[in-house]
């Protein structure tokens, strides 16, 4: 019998195949060591990228799970390996966003005694992840494994994290993997209500103001054909969260812009205007919402919604939809009356031609003397492909980036939406590149964010990832310096930075680097960034004190979106 | 604000009870009372916690907690849908157990549990009220220690746990 029986750390990768892991991020370390040596062994059906951080390999995960809607995997050793993992959890967390991740432990007769390198990742993450498990015998790490990618993956997905003592991974056990296909506690998400589609369809048939708001549930569930079909027979408007960014074309005839604190005019401010609101897939997040005491309180509002949770949680709700928004967007689709809202839709590009004058004509084609990140992105439109991934870090840059790009596709969008991680970029972009090397991926990212997680320009190196960075240096941390000038009379504290070169910095990783500092030299940057057969890093020095807008100051009403 | 039991059926999962006490945690939500122990069917546990809070906390406390994978169900009542018992203990020295006493406890469908040399252990199961009630009156009796656990409750609905497990 004993030939039949391999080492837990086989178990461990053997399982991951199983899985169809075809990418997993790590960091070795003493309690990861069995695993790593197993990796050794089937480099050739797994592969494997050595980050530079454990953070830097949570983040690619997730920028790998977001652009392919599978599973992302990582892997770290205790104790510190495992705390670095934590900012990548609550981040997938509160982002929905599947991942395993496995982390080694001490061995098991040695928990409780503050071993070297013992923590308790299990009890740290708890809050952070959807689901964990210590395991401490290898007859239970592929049964552990089967369930964790079951659960990162159903429903609404999440983060698991799997602990595995090194007793368990240098034991030998049979290896017999069983996919796991739901167990007794896992709530199976009911069949969408039909009474509750009447009630909807009612209410939108009826409707003289309706006013959809989707957000990334629609690209989890794979509904934006039936988003898309659901809009064009009812004539609605639509405008999208941060994360629903890309689940339908941005130059769709009903897209009318996005929602929240640095989102469009006409889509915050006529929120209060509409009779019936439609949210898909979305959770009234705060950003988006503004004030809840003064949002959309005229609105009979219809939640299309997977997670329970979620309903009533923050928006007090006529309809809720329960259920997977494609099924529940597709039995709509048959109940609601084809209509034309010409003259609602009307009050949207009146405002929005508003937007255009006071704000979009400033940032994108700018008659002061300095760069702004928004015709540096209004550029890069111009040369991107349809398909390509926009990564983006968490301020400034991050806002004018999602108001410019030209999204085209679902899952172009990679962002830090929920946490607002600053240094996810950076390794989100190395991630999605490397689930398709031979997609375009734009990781747009500023002077304070690049250098949380700069490090992982060596992971570009190694793996020649052909990201193409483009870093908007305004020599601050832009986002809280607009803070401080808007609400904290210009006191500029501790937010200016001197910063290194950083085209040095890339050099010396040996990637392709370019700075613009002059609009003339801008477009041809951009050019030669995407004409570049690899990673290419092009810094763009911008306007030093220029500011996002609109704006919803926080705690202001969506009405009261300023557009300076 | 008003007093709701909240049950959890669950599974026997390492750290589950962690998973749940940090939900109130979070929301800086007081547990007023809390009792675990397996259910009738083996491997299958009920937790039942007491809070004062306003319904609509209650409510998603109750959606959080049956987010927990391993959570088979959550829900809650009001007092009035539930039947329910607490079990206080009264710990007095023998010295003072008088015919004054004897009626006392008497009165309150008290019972003396166990009579060691020193103190008698005294005990009543019912609503907080009630062992509040003769606890405020042995305090007059010398008494050392005092302990009181959370609520065991039922609902009254009609409902099984295998109607949740299928
Ligand atoms: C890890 C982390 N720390 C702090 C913050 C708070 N924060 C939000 S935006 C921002 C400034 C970002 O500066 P930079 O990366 O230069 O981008 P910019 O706003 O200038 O475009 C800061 C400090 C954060 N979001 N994440
Ligand atoms: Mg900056």
């Amino acid at each position: 019998m004993k030939d039949m029986m391999i080492r837990g750390a086989d178990i461990v990768v053997r399982s991951l195949i199983a899985e169809q892991a075809e990418v997993i991020f790590g960091y070795p370390g003493g309690a990861i060591m069995p695993v790593y040596d197993a990796l050794y062994d089937y480099h050739d059906q797994v592969k494997h990228v050595l980050t530079r951080h454990e953070q830097g390999a949570i983040h690619a995960a997730q920028g790998y799970a977001r652009v392919s809607g599978k599973v992302g995997v990582c892997i770290a050793t205790s104790g510190p390996g495992a705390t670095n993992l934590i900012t990548g959890l609550a981040d997938a967390q509160i982002d929905s966003t599947p991942l395993v991740c496995i982390t080694g432990q001490v061995a098991a007769h040695l928990l409780g005694t503050d071993a070297f390198q013992e923590t308790d990742v299990v009890g740290i993450s708890m809050p952070a992840t959807k689901w964990n498990i210590q395991v401490r015998r290898v007859e239970d790490i592929a049964p552990a494994i089967a369930k964790g990618f079951f659960i990162a993956r159903s429903g609404r997905p999440g983060p698991v994290l799997i602990d595995i003592t090194k007793n368990a991974q240098t034991d030998f056990g049979e290896f017999n993997y069983v996919p796991c296909l739901g167990f007794r506690s896992f709530k199976t998400y009911v069949a969408v209500e039909k009474t509750k589609i009447q009630q909807a369809a009612e209410l939108i048939n009826k409707a003289e103001r309706p006013y959809l708001l989707f957000g990334q549930g629609v690209v989890l569930g794979k509904a934006e054909a039936e988003l898309k079909f659901f809009l064009e027979k009812t004539g609605i408007p639509a405008a999208s969260t941060l994360l629903g960014s890309g689940a339908l074309p941005q130059d769709h005839p009903n897209y009318v812009g996005k929602l929240g604190m640095h989102g469009n005019y006409a889509p915050n401010m006529l929120t209060n205007q509409c009779d019936v609101l439609i949210a898909v897939g979305m959770r009234f997040d705060d950003r988006v919402t503004g004030d809840l005491k003064r949002y959309a309180k005229q609105a009979k509002v219809i939640h299309l919604e997977l997670d329970p949770a979620e309903v009533n949680k923050n928006v007090k709700v006529e309809v809720a939809v329960m259920g997977d928004c494609r099924e529940s967007l597709s039995l709509l689709n048959e109940a609601v009356e084809g209509k034309k809202h010409d003259s609602w839709m009307g009050r949207f590009r009146e405002l929005e031609q508003q937007e255009k004058a006071e704000v979009v004509q400033h940032d994108i084609t700018p008659t002061k003397m300095g760069l702004t990140m928004g015709e540096v992105i209004h550029q890069v439109n111009q040369y991107k492909a349809d398909d390509a991934v926009l990564v983006t870090d968490v301020g400034q840059h991050q806002m004018i980036a999602w108001r410019y790009f030209n999204y085209k596709r679902p899952r172009t969008q990679v962002t830090s939406g929920g946490l607002g991680t600053m240094g996810f970029a950076l390794p989100a972009a190395l991630g999605a590149q490397l689930h398709d090397y031979s997609r375009q991926v734009i990781c747009v990212v500023g002077d304070g964010g690049i250098q949380m997680t700069i490090q992982e320009l060596g992971t570009i190196m190694q793996t020649k990832a052909p990201v193409k960075i483009v870093l908007l240096n305004n020599n601050y941390l832009g986002m809280v310096r607009q803070w401080q000038q808007m609400f904290f009379d210009k006191r500029y504290s501790f937010t200016e930075l001197d910063n290194p070169d950083f085209v040095k910095i890339a050099e010396a990783y040996n990637i392709k680097s370019q700075k613009v500092s002059d609009r003339v030299d801008l477009k041809e940057a951009i050019e030669d960034m995407f004409i570049h057969d690899g990673p290419f890093f092009l810094e763009v020095v911008v306007e030093k004190e220029d500011n996002v807008f609109p704006m919803i100051a926080t705690g202001c009403s969506v009405e009261e979106v300023r557009l300076s | 604000m008003k007093r709701y039991t909240i049950f959890v059926i669950t599974e026997n999962f390492i750290g589950i009870l962690n998973r749940i006490t940090i939900i109130f945690t979070r929301r800086g939500i007081n547990i007023d009372a809390l009792t675990a122990s397996e259910s009738r069917i083996p491997g299958i546990h009920r937790i039942t916690i007491e809070v004062t809070a306003n319904e609509d906390t209650v409510i998603q406390l109750v959606n959080q907690i049956e987010k927990i994978i391993d959570v088979i169900k959550a829900f809650y009542h009001e007092d009035e849908g539930v039947v329910y018992q607490e079990i206080a203990l009264y710990k007095i020295p023998v010295s003072r157990l008088d015919a004054g006493l004897e009626k006392i406890i008497r009165q309150h469908n008290a019972k003396i549990i166990a009579a060691e040399p020193e103190f008698v252990v005294l005990e009543l199961t019912g609503h907080k009220e009630q062992t509040q009630e003769l606890l405020e009156i042995l305090k007059g009796y010398g008494l050392s220690e005092f302990a009181r656990s959370g609520r065991v409750a039922v609902a009254k609905r009609m409902l099984t746990i295998e109607s949740f497990i299928k």
